[in-house]
Order: C-alpha cells, then structure tokens, then sequence
C-alpha cells in the first residue's frame, strides 16, 4: 500500500523538522518528504491542507484491562479508541489478571492486540513477582519476551532491601525501571490530596510527602547501583525539583505527568467528584504549575494518559471506595496541544513529549518520521473543536472528568505501519 | 468547584440536610427557631404533632449507633412518621449487594426520607445525588465528613444558654482530625457568626490547613481556653486512629483533658459540651462533666427537636411542593 498524504504541516520533532510539505509512505514504512521517489504512484491520497502531520504517539501507561478485566475494557476496544486519539504505541503496566510476569502473558497480549490490528503494544513486566513486592522477578526472560522494562505498577514496594535488589538485577541486564514513587506508609488510608480540600471533605489525605519520600528513597537507591529509572506520574512540585537535580548529578532518570495533572487540581474533586478520584492524586495549584515548569524545563520529558477505564459501576459508590483513574486516551493530545497556547511550549515541543522522548524512554524504534521509519503518522485538525460527551468517546469506560470540555484538535487519520486504522468521518 | 448547593430545591427551601457548609445563616437561624417550637412538643401530655403523617422515614445505618439512630427515631415518630430501622452493616451489603442496589430497593418501597449514617465521608451526597425526586436525604454522619444534625443541636443549646451567638469565643478540644462533628460545628458557628472558633489539639489531631476552615489553631489548652464562653470536648476516635497519633491517653489527659482547673482559664460562666460517648478520665474529669457548668444532658435533650425541625423542613418542601400541584 502506498500512501501520500499531501500538503500538510509536518511535525517531526525527532529530526527539528517543521514545514509544509508531502509525505510518501510505501510497505509500512516512510520513504520520502517532499518529492515523491522515483516511480512512486499513490493508492491512496489523503489531503492535509491546513492540518498536521506529525508521528503517533507514543503512551507510556495505559491500562487495556486484559487479560483479567475484560468487563472494564478489552485490547480490542482500547486499541480502537487509541488509533482514533492518534495513539499508535502503548505500554501496559503489568497489573493484569494474571499479572505480566510471564512470558506466556506478554504473548498473550500481544497476540490479541496483533489480532485487532489497531496500535502496537507494549508490555511492562512485573518488577516482583505477582507484584506482591517480595520476590524479584524473571526479569531477563521478560526483556527476552519483549518487555519495555519493568514496573510494580501500583504497588509501592515498602521494603527497601527489595527495590535495590530489584534495581541491581535490573541493572545487570540492562533493565529500565519503572518506579511509582508512593511511600505506603505515609499513604496510610489516604483517597485525595491532603490539603484544605480533604480537610473540609473529611476524606483522608496522602500528603506530598508520600511522594517525595519515596523519590528521595529511590534516588539514593538508583545512585548506588546505577540502574535506568523513569518515575511515572509525578504529581508534586517537590519531586520535579529532586529529580531535577538528580538529573544534574547525572544520574540516568527520565520523569513522566499525566496530562491530568496538567489541568486538574484538587479543588477538582470539589463535592466528591469520583470522576477526579486518580492515583497519585490531584495535588494543588503549585504542584500543578511546577508539573508544568518541569515539563518545560525537560526534567519531565514525557506526558502520558495513565488511561484507566472503567465500567461505570466502579464509579458509584461513596468517593473512597471508588475505583481509581481516568479514561484518558482520547484527551491525551488535545490536553497536551491545548498547553502549545498556555505555555511557551512549541508544537515541536510538546510533540516530543507525546513521540520521540517516550519511544526513547521505552526503547522504542518509533516516534519519528524520519526516512525509513516505521509509518505510524497521523494526521490533526488542529481547528476541529469538540466537545467531550458519550457519542465522541469510543474507549468503553466513559470515567473522565472532562466531560462537557470544549477541546481543540483531532485526529483525522491514523495510519499505523503505513495501514490507515482510522478515520475521522466529518 | 461547583457553587450550587443541591441541597436546596429551586425556591432555596432545604431538601436535603447533608453538611452546614455553604447554607445561609439565615437557613441555619430558622432551623433553630423551628427546633424551639419542637422543644415544647415533648413537653405535652401527647407528645405527637402530624406533620410527617403517612409519610415513611428509614434509618439507613451502615455504621452502627445507638444514641443518634433513637433520637432520629424518636423525632420521626413525634412527627408520626412511620420509621424502618435498617442496619445495613448486617444485612444486605454483607451479601454482596452494592450501595446503589441497597437504596434503589428500599425506594421501590415507597419511602419517602433517608437518614443515613456510613463510614466514608461523601456517601450521604452520593445518597442524596441518586434518589428519586421526592426523598429525602438527611445526613445521620459520614465518615470524617459531616454529622451536620449534632451541630445544630450544640448550636440550639448554644444559643439558650448564651443568647446571642455574636460576642462568643468557643473552643473545640481534642480530635479534630477524624471529627465529622467539629467540621460541621466549626461551619454552623463561624455561619452563625460567633467572634472566635478555636481548635485546641496536638498536631497528630489536627487535619492539614485547618486554618481554611476559619479557626485559630491552638495546642495548649491552657492558652486555647482563656476567655471562652464554650468549651466543645471531642471524643478520642480510637476506632478511626490508624497509625500511632498520640503515646497515651495518660498523657492526652494531662495536656489535653477538661479538669476543674484547666476550666477556670475560661470564662467564669462558660459552659461545657460534649457530643458524646464521653470517655471520663480521658478527654474530660468526671467532676466537670457532672459538673454545674456542663451542659451535656442538655445536648441529648436538644437533639429530638433539633431532628424534628430538620425532618419537618426537609419533607416540608415536599409537602408544599405536592400541595401546589394538587
């Protein structure tokens, strides 16, 4: 299949490239910008005038709930809501059922997301095993099978002896480490941010301190033995500021932020929103702004979905025993684009953040559209407003706070290794 | 955040009583002015009006309490209500039956008022958001939440001990951190328009940015209580403590426990109050809680019309509301 999409402003932030111009996809692959290679005739046109043209994007958490909670959401359904966000890698935290601690799982996964054709999938393996934080776990075999690297998931590991173990096999192979900085303890039975809000709603609150004790903890941890760690969803401006200077110290940290956390704060919850029940929390407006500063420092190189849908049961209870998360593929880019026009952040950066900086995070070959790679591309409207409601949501938990936003931006077509997956009808 | 406060109908009139927050003062005052119309009801030989006959009231308890459940019971039945006792933590939840099931059941029998105590802060708003039109929902306690009911109680003995609420200082003592009652009381008073609330706690028993909440923090008792016109003792929440917040109560007594002599620091006439179960010897000395100056039979005492007038206003809108249209 051969593809041009014609007149478009390409978006490659990879290679610093920004111009309008045509882009020639043949055999999955992309093979020219500008003019088309010799011979090259066109099955298909797809016309970009006045839109973008710029990699997939690449999601570093996102939950597709299969195996084990199909009645949430399965890969078939979260596939096809991610190939319309534009959204064509994903990576699955390893809290599955069974957890991905085996190779068979990984397998599994990606059978059935090779069976809906619609994005790649990428798993991260569990860090102990059964993510019970007690034994390490077969690490190489999951690198060998695939895996992008390894996490915990959710599950803070409490007892320190355990994550430098974890940290130093990982270390030998090579491994990134995926960490969710949450000390359990001072957690306690927290729901929400503790602050003024949780103090009035009487929920009891995870202080920030949760947070950066566990990022100091995993510092000094990843400075003795060296491993490669990304710590997911930062909430506090504190931890930007540690793993700031982490970095200056030239550890070898990355950092990720919801696109939530860019835009919600604890006054969101508001009157037990369960919709902004999210882990780690919404945090304040400081903390919000210093996400904010960090993603465009580049001490947060990558901004994610943490997509967690749910069925809407799960929702409906009193606030605390809701479950938590958002379903968030589908604000992924326009919440992110929307930050081109409140920050100084350009386009290409903040494509970055959404291509090349998390493919390289994962070790991804992907995320660029430089000559040769794969073609996951798609194609934006960066004038089409939407309002987010029940017919615009194809993910099949209809969980997110954004309800009733006015959002700027959409996909029209997503062509995932040079097949078009998706396409907007107008 | 969201500004409306939904649990008023669409002339303002309460149809749910969930929290004190965000009510008008003038709101709470005619509660109170309501409750003394009550308070002499049990007076009488009959001690019944009609207001809520033919109507159904459920005491929806999923936490379990005796003193709070009676005294709703009690007011329903003086406003002849008929009254179901339903104690949720050992019946149909325990099956597996979610919160929403439980509550759409007892609507398809026809019920027309929910008071509801549970263990997490939020559920009786989360109630209140899924009834039918015509319940409604008194909050009976949530969580570390809201018991919004006990604070007009303490603020209905307030004023006919004090009279006016204006120049009053008043002081809430002790474990202000798990208390639904000190948030709700902290808002019926700073509402009310009382001159000074204080906290008075170690700082294992405060929650984060209290300040917000409009009262002035204290950790000595001695200093907390000079020139209070009330003092609020709370009780220690064991049963909420996760996690050590205090060494002992030997030593919670010693700092923070109302004795005769921590009493004379305040005013000379100021009165003692306490939401109970009171734990004697921990949070408050038996001589002071038997004491002249305590007025803690009084609360219970209160608490029956204050619940009357609560329950009569809330299902008064409906009752108009049904009257209108007939």
């Amino acid at each position: 299949m051969r593809i041009t999409i014609a007149n478009g402003r390409i978006l490659d932030p990879a290679n610093k490239f920004d111009q309008r111009s045509d882009l020639h996809i043949a055999s999955g692959r992309i093979v020219a910008i500008g003019a088309a290679p010799a011979g090259f005739t066109p099955d298909q046109t797809i016309d970009a005038r006045e839109r973008l043209v710029c990699p997939g994007l690449v999601d570093l958490s996102a939950r597709l709930r299969e195996p084990g909670y199909e009645h949430k959401a399965t890969i078939a359904t979260e596939t096809r809501a991610a190939a319309a966000a534009g959204i064509t890698t994903l990576a699955c935290p390893p809290d599955t059922q069974p957890v991905i601690d085996t190779p068979a799982v990984i397998k599994l996964i990606r059978h059935r997301a090779e069976e809906a054709g619609k994005a790649r999938v990428v798993c991260l393996g569990a860090a102990t095993q059964g993510l019970k934080g007690e034994r390490i776990s077969e690490m190489a075999a999951l690198k060998q099978a695939g895996c992008a690297g390894i996490s915990n998931s959710l599950i803070p590991i409490a007892n320190p002896l355990v994550m430098r173990r974890i940290m130093e096999y990982a270390a030998t192979f090579d491994i990134t480490v995926f960490l969710f900085a949450e000390d359990p303890s001072l957690r306690n039975s927290g729901c929400m941010h503790e602050g003024a809000v949780s103090t009035r709603l009487g929920l009891p609150g995870i202080p920030e301190a949760a947070e950066t004790v566990a990022v100091a903890r995993d510092l000094a941890l990843i400075a003795d033995t060296g491993v490669r760690a990304h710590f997911c969803r930062l909430s506090s401006s504190k931890a930007v500021q540690m793993i700031a200077r982490a970095q200056y110290d030239g550890l070898r940290v990355s950092a990720d932020v919801s696109a939530h956390h860019l835009y919600l704060t604890e006054m969101d919850v508001a009157d037990f929103n369960s919709q902004c029940h999210v882990r780690p929390p919404l945090r304040n407006q400081r903390d919000m702004i210093g996400l904010r500063e960090g993603l465009i420092s580049g001490v947060i190189s990558a901004i994610c979905s943490d997509h967690q849908p749910h069925e809407n049961d799960a929702k409906l209870a009193p606030f605390r025993e809701t479950g938590s998360g958002i379903s968030a593929l589908e604000t992924l880019l326009p919440l992110s684009l929307r930050l081109a026009d409140e920050t100084n952040l350009s386009l290409l950066d903040i494509l970055s953040r959404l291509t090349i900086e998390p493919a390289r995070i994962l070790g991804l070959d992907v995320g660029t559209l430089g000559i040769g790679a794969i073609a996951d591309v798609i194609v934006v409207d960066p004038n089409h407003y939407w309002t987010i409601n029940r017919d615009s949501w194809l993910s099949r938990g209809q969980n997110t706070p954004f309800t009733g936003w006015d959002l700027k931006g959409r996909v029209t077509h997503t062509l995932f290794e040079g097949r078009l997956v998706h396409e907007l009808n107008a | 955040m969201s500004v409306k406060n939904f649990q008023l109908d669409d002339q303002g009139r309460l149809r749910h009583f969930l929290t004190i927050e965000g009510l008008k003062r003038q709101m709470l005052v005619d509660i109170l002015d309501t409750a003394e119309s009550f308070s002499g009801v049990v007076d009488q030989a009959v001690k019944k009006v009609p207001l809520l006959r033919g109507k159904t009231v459920v005491n929806l308890f999923f936490e379990s309490s005796t003193r709070t459940r009676t005294t709703f019971e009690l007011a329903a039945k003086r406003l002849s209500a008929d009254v179901l006792n339903i104690n949720v933590a050992v019946s149909a939840t325990t099956k597996g039956e979610t919160l929403l099931d439980t509550l759409h059941n007892l609507q398809a029998m026809h019920c027309d008022m929910f008071v509801v105590r549970h263990a997490e802060s939020g559920a009786a708003h989360f109630i209140a958001r899924h009834v039918a039109p015509h319940i409604s929902v008194i909050n009976a306690g949530d969580g570390r939440h809201a018991h919004p009911t006990q604070a007009m109680l303490d603020a209905f003995t307030i004023r006919r001990c004090k009279g006016d609420f204006y120049p009053l200082n008043v002081a809430i003592v002790g474990d202000i951190l798990h208390s639904r009652v000190a948030r709700s009381q902290i808002h019926a008073l700073t509402t009310l328009g009382v001159n000074e609330v204080r906290v008075i706690a170690p700082k294992t028993l405060l929650p984060k940015d209290v300040e917000t909440l409009g009262v002035h923090v204290y950790h000595d008792l001695k200093q907390g209580l000079r020139d209070v016109d009330v003092i609020i003792m709370l009780r220690l929440q064991n049963e909420r403590m996760q996690g050590q917040l205090l060494p002992s109560e030997h030593e919670y007594f010693q700092l923070y426990g109302l004795t005769e002599d921590t009493l004379a620091y305040a005013k000379p006439d100021a009165i003692v109050m306490h939401p109970g179960p009171i734990n004697r010897g921990v949070e408050i000395d038996s001589q002071v809680a038997d004491g002249p100056r305590s007025v803690i039979l009084q609360q219970v005492t209160h608490g029956t019309a204050v619940r009357m007038a609560v329950m009569s206003m809330c299902m008064g809108s409906h009752i108009k509301a049904e009257g209108s249209t007939a």
